[in-house]
């Protein structure tokens, strides 16, 4: 991996089986070029999304070119907008919530992030899934 | 030199799929990607009259849905469309790296 930073990729399922399995299909599929995390389920190990570890994920997948988000259901996506309140003032203009499936926008977006995209053109390749149907 | 340049500028060349699975997920992502590395237009049709589709965008080459046996036709445009076209063609025919 080498010259300008690319876009990282954040998963957030309410499973963490989907989430790492969405994971695994990105790296073996499109590579490890780009800051990829992986999140789900609750702290006790359930079903759920959690603030705090989504908030550690953005962290972990953070870039100076910006992170986008793929979610799944409802929960996930209100979870992951107050984690990235959480995040500085000046990193959140930079994370966005994708709306498009979670394992083939992950797939999109990894892809359009690991060719050196900037942000939304990342998100709009996640985004152009549904809009093209 | 400037018109040398010009006429450098197009190209265009076909292949036919000869891995198992065609133009399926992952064969879409290495084609995508290598696209993405050449500053020329680079467009892709299972039929030598287009329609064309833009082999940077994966959502688009993934509807292609070219099996095995079709030739896929590529052409570029742009100062390294020579290069692309070449590069493109020789994914196809290493079976993209697969099988």
């Amino acid at each position: 991996m080498s010259g300008e930073p690319k876009v990282g990729v954040v998963i957030v399922s309410h499973s963490i089986k989907v989430a790492e399995g969405t994971a695994d299909m990105v790296r073996q599929m499109v590579g490890d070029a780009l800051p990829l995390a992986a999140v789900g389920g609750n702290p006790e190990g359930g079903l759920g999304t959690h603030v705090e570890l989504i908030h550690a994920a953005l962290q972990r997948a953070w870039s100076e070119a910006g992170v986008v988000v793929l979610v799944d259901l409802g929960g996930a996506e209100t979870n992951s907008e107050m984690a990235i309140e959480r995040m500085p003032a000046t990193q959140r203009d930079r994370i966005v919530i994708c709306n498009a499936p979670i394992v083939e926008g992950a797939i999109m977006a990894a892809t359009e992030s690991s060719g050196g995209s900037p942000l939304e053109v990342v998100r709009h390749a996640a985004e152009e899934l549904m809009a093209g149907r | 030199m400037r018109q040398e340049a010009a006429l450098l500028r197009e190209a265009r060349d076909s292949a036919e799929l000869t891995n198992a699975v065609g133009l399926h997920a992952r064969p879409s992502v290495k084609l995508t990607q290598l696209a993405k590395g050449f500053g020329a237009r680079i467009e892709v049709s299972t039929s030598a009259d287009g329609p064309w589709t833009d082999a940077k965008s994966l959502v688009k080459i993934m509807r292609i849905k070219a099996v095995q046996g079709e030739t896929l036709f590529v052409r570029a445009h742009g100062a390294d469309a020579v290069m692309a076209v070449n590069a493109v063609t020789d994914l196809i025919r290493r079976n993209f790296g697969e099988d």
